[in-house]
């Protein structure tokens, strides 16, 4: 009896205080994102974007936004530490965020059971925002999700690289690589080709010769790495070195400089679907990368803008509720319809995910050209 | 016809793994050999090797052989360090002391490395000091960073053989690693023997960090933990505190890592390491050259 009452009292007190916390006009926003780690570049452009957001919003908005930001080193046991931290000690009202679908999988569980809003700009696994057959309701992002860009990936192949055969080399630890991986054999197979490699490797691999040595056997016309910049340029190092001549494709994981730097002429001539592309034009997207350009020195990638998309939603929620309260901020967010933004139009469906045109860039010598866009 | 171009095909890519496997390897199995203790340093030991080539190459752009030297300098001082600093106080404690802080000088070195204003925690692109170019030979290929590795590791192992079987300092490292108490009656000066061994050892993995950076062109601070382990694994498959059975263990590591993923899936490559460490523990713990269970 004792116990419970105790219980109690501590829930009440902790409700006075959040709720004593938003009778001011301060706002806290958590951000996560991996600001060191193999995907750092992500982190750093959807740092810059979320400040822009907030600059811009500090110009105009109902609330001072105190802006709390977490590095998650795309490592999910991270990633729930500092989601927790957000949480439990700094109090958010909601959290940007994570990028990676590997962490945002594990925080959205925490925000979900803590009510606390989040949303997610990248992060592209249904299990985000919907597993064991539950929608998470806290939970939001930005973003289509794998079947939809697994699914292009695969169409792409077929229709426009017109090619029969395909292998796919997938990290066996990560939900997105897996995940894109899965609707892009089904896509392929259903579409008439025929997937003839299907290997997986490990997070920590450096070593591919074996695997690629293995596909090399079936002579694929294209392979699929659907990876993190990092792993796919040493893939498509060692592919190269190796003598093969199959052209590459990938999935937004790709959007990187780094990609580039690292894989050099390995991988000129691939392509890879993804958000948006900054050659599209659109006012509102010319605007941004104006901004970030005149503030960074170089264009945001597809992380950059839709981290921009997630926080400025956010915000634009948070100044037409009544009240800023977790709950309040949750059923708006379910009721966005076409939000304008800087990756294309948003709107919710019933899990969460935003409804959204993919677009496909090839990689040349000098950055990422736009091919085409592919609507859902 | 194929089949066969295939296999030899994988056993080049085994070859190249085990070849960096061995040169680390070594160093476990040496200080093993003296000292009776599991430096689990070692492997990161490799990874400031790469690290250290890293900036030479990149900053400095020095030529490829001052880089070998420079790096097996800097990660010979690096062994030195750590021994004279972690583990000589505990000369005379109880073993499991020494295993406890070899664990800590690992983890120290990581997270301490990884610091943003260190190393940092990212992923850092390895400039190659040449252009990779393949040549085919019979039924397979081999490219010139492959032979590159087979020329430098056969080195490394010839010279090392002589340095313990030809030369006085050799024969001393032996004779500690025999019986620490007689060879100090017999006048080897002991704290200097093992110092040598963790400089040898520790020289070795620069080399095998720098030929990691050439053949995988992409390095972190985490880089040692795996190929630490899976060469920990060669050095008692051989039967640790021996010299060629360290190189085998290399070779058999590398090898059957490359014909799991070939022939199995890749997905199983790790779990058939440890099986094999298992089965030696069960079967063999001397493992291959071991004769003896050594007297504690």
């Amino acid at each position: 009896m004792k116990k419970t009452l105790c219980i109690c009292l501590v829930l009440l007190i902790s409700l006075f205080c959040t709720g004593f916390s938003f009778a001011k006009d301060v706002v806290k926003i958590g951000l996560i994102t991996p600001l060191t780690g193999d995907v750092k570049t992500f982190g750093e452009s959807t740092k810059n974007a979320f400040n822009i957001a907030l600059e811009e919003y500090a110009k105009t908005g109902k609330y001072k936004i105190v802006p709390i930001i977490a590095d998650d080193r795309n490592d999910p046991t991270e990633g729930a530490n500092a989601a927790l931290k957000l949480i439990s000690q700094d109090k958010v009202l909601a959290i940007v965020g994570p990028l990676t679908s590997k962490v945002a999988i594990p925080v959205s569980e925490i925000a979900n059971s803590n009510k606390t809003p989040m949303i997610s700009g990248t992060a592209t696994s249904p299990k985000v925002t919907f597993s064991d057959g539950k929608r998470k309701p806290y939970v939001f992002r930005a973003c289509y999700i794998d079947p939809f860009q697994g699914t292009i990936g695969a169409n792409f192949a077929i229709k426009q690289l017109k090619v029969k055969t395909a292998a796919v080399l997938y990290d066996v630890g990560n939900d997105y690589s897996k995940g894109l991986a899965e609707y892009f054999k089904a896509t392929f197979a259903k579409g008439g080709g025929n997937v003839v490699a299907y290997e997986s490797y490990q997070k920590d691999d450096v070593d591919f010769s074996a695997l690629i040595t293995k596909v090399g056997m079936k002579k694929p016309e294209v392979i699929y790495v659907p990876d993190y910049y990092n792993k796919v340029a040493l893939i498509a190092k060692q592919i190269r070195e190796k003598g093969l001549k199959s052209a590459l494709i990938g999935g937004d994981g790709w959007d990187s400089p780094e990609l580039i730097k690292i894989a050099g002429n390995s991988i000129v001539g691939g392509s890879f679907t993804n958000h948006y592309s900054p050659d599209r034009k659109d006012p509102i997207a010319d605007a941004f990368i104006k901004k970030y350009k005149e503030k960074f020195g170089n264009v945001p990638d597809a992380l950059g803008a839709l981290g921009y998309d997630s926080t400025v939603m956010l915000l634009k929620v948070l100044d037409n509720v009544k009240r800023p309260t977790q709950e309040e901020i949750m059923k708006a967010l379910t009721t966005v319809k076409n939000f304008k933004g800087v990756t294309g139009r948003i709107s919710f469906d019933k899990n969460g995910d935003a409804i959204k045109s993919a677009v496909i860039l090839k990689v040349e010598k000098d950055g990422f050209k736009y091919l085409t866009t592919i609507n859902p | 016809m194929e089949l066969l171009g295939y296999i030899l095909q994988q056993c080049i890519n085994g070859l190249q793994l085990g070849a960096v496997y061995a040169l680390i390897a070594l160093g476990y199995t040496m200080v093993y050999g003296v000292l009776r203790l599991i430096n689990f340093a070692h492997g990161d030991i490799f990874m400031l090797g790469a690290f250290i080539a890293y900036y030479l190459i990149s900053r400095f752009s020095l030529p490829i052989y001052v880089v070998f030297a420079l790096t097996m300098l800097c990660t010979a001082l690096a062994g030195y360090i750590i021994e004279k600093v972690a583990y000589k106080p505990l000369r005379n404690a109880p073993r499991i002391s020494l295993l406890i802080t070899a664990v800590g000088v690992s983890l120290f070195l990581e997270y301490f490395l990884s610091l943003k204003s260190v190393f940092t925690p990212n992923y850092i692109a390895f400039p190659r000091p040449f252009e990779v170019e393949a040549f085919d030979v019979f039924l397979f290929t081999v490219t010139n960073v492959q032979l590159i590795i087979f020329a430098i590791t056969g080195t490394s192992l010839g010279l090392l053989y002589l340095l313990v079987y030809k030369t006085k300092k050799g024969t001393a490292m032996r004779a500690v690693s025999y019986d620490q108490e007689i060879a100090s009656l017999m006048g080897i000066n002991i704290d200097a023997t093992i110092s040598l061994t963790f400089i040898v050892g520790a020289a070795l993995a620069g080399v095998g960090g720098i030929l990691y950076g050439i053949a995988y062109p992409q390095i972190n601070v985490f880089m040692g933990i795996m190929p630490g382990i899976k060469s920990f694994i060669a050095a008692v498959l051989g039967g640790i505190g021996i010299i060629h059975g360290a190189v085998l263990g290399g070779f058999i590591i590398g090898m059957s890592e490359v014909f799991v993923s070939a022939f199995l899936s890749s997905t199983f490559r790790d779990g058939v390491i440890f099986v094999i460490l298992f089965l030696v523990l069960l079967l063999k713990p001397t493992g291959i050259f071991g004769k003896r269970i050594d007297k504690v």
